[in-house]
């Protein structure tokens, strides 16, 4: 295997996907990387996650298409590992396989009422308005007055900025078009955020949770008295508190003193101290049930919530959003940590459940570590990985894949997915999304289900006729 | 004059990497590196020359004189990050 050139796999062409290829590449100029991709369209969460208000970080597409795509990296978009071609199949054709599949589902509250009409994961509701061809079909009726959110992360904070941002705004965004639709629509003029810790523990950013304080037209509330910080809270702070964290608590105080805005158009209310015990309805969402919430101190030192008393508040609302963190799911035919939901590793090299390296499988993003970090995580993750393959190729570790021409994986997925979007199809579906966009005077119309994204991506490559 | 980093950083480190001057904190390794949401620039230290605009993949890096409104608080924000832990502090040699 020695003087083979490795072929390394990445399965995933998502922000972890992309900065592992061009790590590859900074450290090993002789490798050949093929990216593997379930949508017919690369970049995952950067097209598909972060908010259409938030243009300047899509931007970073185009560093991954210069680092990865325009280096000679090959793109087989609309193919599933797994389903299409499985793990197994993969290691004939590669010396290694590197996976960054990222985190696919939500995590679950665990209260009745989770799953009446009208409650949704986060999750469903920004794929959807992101114009993932998978959940386009998804039908929100935005005619309630009143949603909440639950959650106080980053996408808690996306969401409830999408639901109050004007329609003049949205159409600035490359929002898609069904969304942009729908929200034209909504009736929504308030959305209530429960967060079931104190402002102290938001995990909001401090550059989100300021946004969410100067959206145009949209009055933010806060409770003085949830503002309050309780001694352990307050103690932490000072110690061990984040500059964040302290920023939070500061823009919070800020806002509990603003005063009412009459001529709002729409309104934020931001709760603290407050976890959801029931979501209730009958036959679709009517109403959350409550409970307040204090901060204590657990064994382990970290402070956590937890009930004050049994009193219920109700708040009456037609919505709901889940928002409580991604969870990933198994993949078939590798190692599954079902405890921690990630790919047994170590340093990003996959674990038997023996412990020991799989040779030639590698893990990195959200699949490797769990949810967790921003977009530039990716890059020192996905260094830490490469170095792993680096060394692993060094000590001539990686199997040897008896099926290793390049024009074999491809010949066999162009005749199993006959629909495969390769580098030259995306180009064409990104072209014509931009050029949509500069038309409509958007950053990019996206083509939102997988008939137009397959037919765009055919055109340029002329096998439209067939 | 210097030059402020707003809130669409994504903590990719290219900036940190093409600094000649060493102002942008926290750095990987740093204690509250994995904590910290975004990157700053001391403007004590900061010398203009611009480097890490080139750097940015997300033109989360703007000169003092051209930041647009919308992150107009970060100006405040970028010095104040380093009254709490300084450069100098920083870069240190334990």
């Amino acid at each position: 295997m020695t003087d083979a050139v490795p072929r390394v796999a990445i399965v995933g062409a998502g922000p972890a996907g992309a900065f592992a290829a061009a790590s590859l590449w900074r450290m090993r100029r002789d490798v050949e990387v093929d990216l593997f991709e379930r949508l017919p369209t690369p970049w995952g969460l950067l097209r598909g996650g972060v908010a259409p208000d938030h243009q300047e970080i899509k931007r970073l597409d185009d560093t991954f298409d210069r680092e990865t795509l325009a280096r000679g990296c090959r793109f087989f978009g609309n193919v599933e590992v797994g389903t299409d071609i499985s793990h197994e199949e993969l290691m004939r054709h590669y010396s290694a396989v590197i996976y960054a599949t990222g985190a696919q589902t939500d995590k679950s509250l665990g209260i009745p009422g989770e799953d009446l009409p009208g409650s949704w994961a986060a999750t469903e509701f920004v794929a959807w308005y992101n114009g993932h061809p998978d959940y386009r079909d998804l039908v929100f009726d935005l005619s309630p007055q009143r949603a909440v959110v639950i959650g106080n992360g980053n996408v808690a904070a996306d969401v409830t900025r999408m639901l109050v941002l004007s329609p003049a705004e949205l159409e600035r965004t490359d929002v898609a078009d069904h969304a942009l639709e729908a929200l034209r629509e909504s009736q929504v003029e308030e959305v209530v955020v429960l967060g079931r810790r104190g402002p102290a523990q938001a995990a909001f950013t401090s550059a989100e949770l300021r946004e969410l304080g100067r959206m145009d037209g949209v009055d933010v509330r806060v409770d003085p008295e949830e503002v309050e910080l309780d001694p352990l809270s307050k103690r932490w702070l000072d110690v061990d508190g984040t500059f964040t964290a302290r920023k939070n608590v500061q823009l919070l105080r800020e806002f509990a003193a603003r005063p009412e805005d009459p001529d709002a158009r729409r309104r934020i209310v931001l709760r603290f101290l407050r976890s959801p015990v029931e979501i209730r309805g009958d036959g679709r969402v009517d109403a959350v049930d409550i409970r307040r919430n204090q901060i204590v101190q657990a064994d382990d030192g970290i402070l956590r919530p937890r009930p004050a008393d049994d009193e219920i508040e109700t708040i009456d609302c037609g919505l709901v959003f889940r928002s409580v963190g991604y969870r990933a799911v198994p993949l078939p035919g590798v190692p599954f940590d079902e405890r921690s939901y990630v790919l047994p590793n170590d340093r990003g090299r996959v674990l038997t459940p023996d412990g020991e390296p799989l040779p030639g499988v590698y893990a990195v993003g959200w699949i490797k570590r769990g949810p967790t970090g921003i977009l530039g995580t990716n890059k020192r993750d996905a260094d830490e990985t490469v170095r792993c393959l680096a060394e692993d190729i060094a000590a001539d570790r990686l199997p040897t894949p008896p099926d290793p021409a390049p024009e074999r994986i491809e010949a066999l997925l162009a005749e199993r997915k006959p629909d495969l979007v390769t580098v030259e199809g995306w180009r064409a579906i990104d072209a014509q999304e931009l050029e949509q966009g500069s038309r409509e005077q958007r950053p990019r119309v996206k083509l939102a289900s997988r008939d137009e994204l397959v037919d765009a991506a055919r055109e340029a490559t002329g096998v439209a006729a067939r | 004059m210097t030059y402020i980093i707003a809130g669409s950083c994504i903590k990719d480190d290219s900036c940190i990497e093409v600094c000649p001057v060493d102002c942008i904190h926290p750095k990987p390794g740093d204690p509250d590196f994995e904590t910290a949401e975004q990157l700053y620039i001391d403007p004590e230290i900061c010398i203009d020359c611009d480097a890490c605009v080139e750097a940015c993949p997300v033109d989360a890096i703007f000169p003092e004189a051209l930041t647009p409104d919308k992150f107009e608080y970060a100006l405040e924000l970028n010095a104040e990050f380093f009254v709490e832990r300084s450069t100098a502090e920083r870069t240190a040699i334990p």
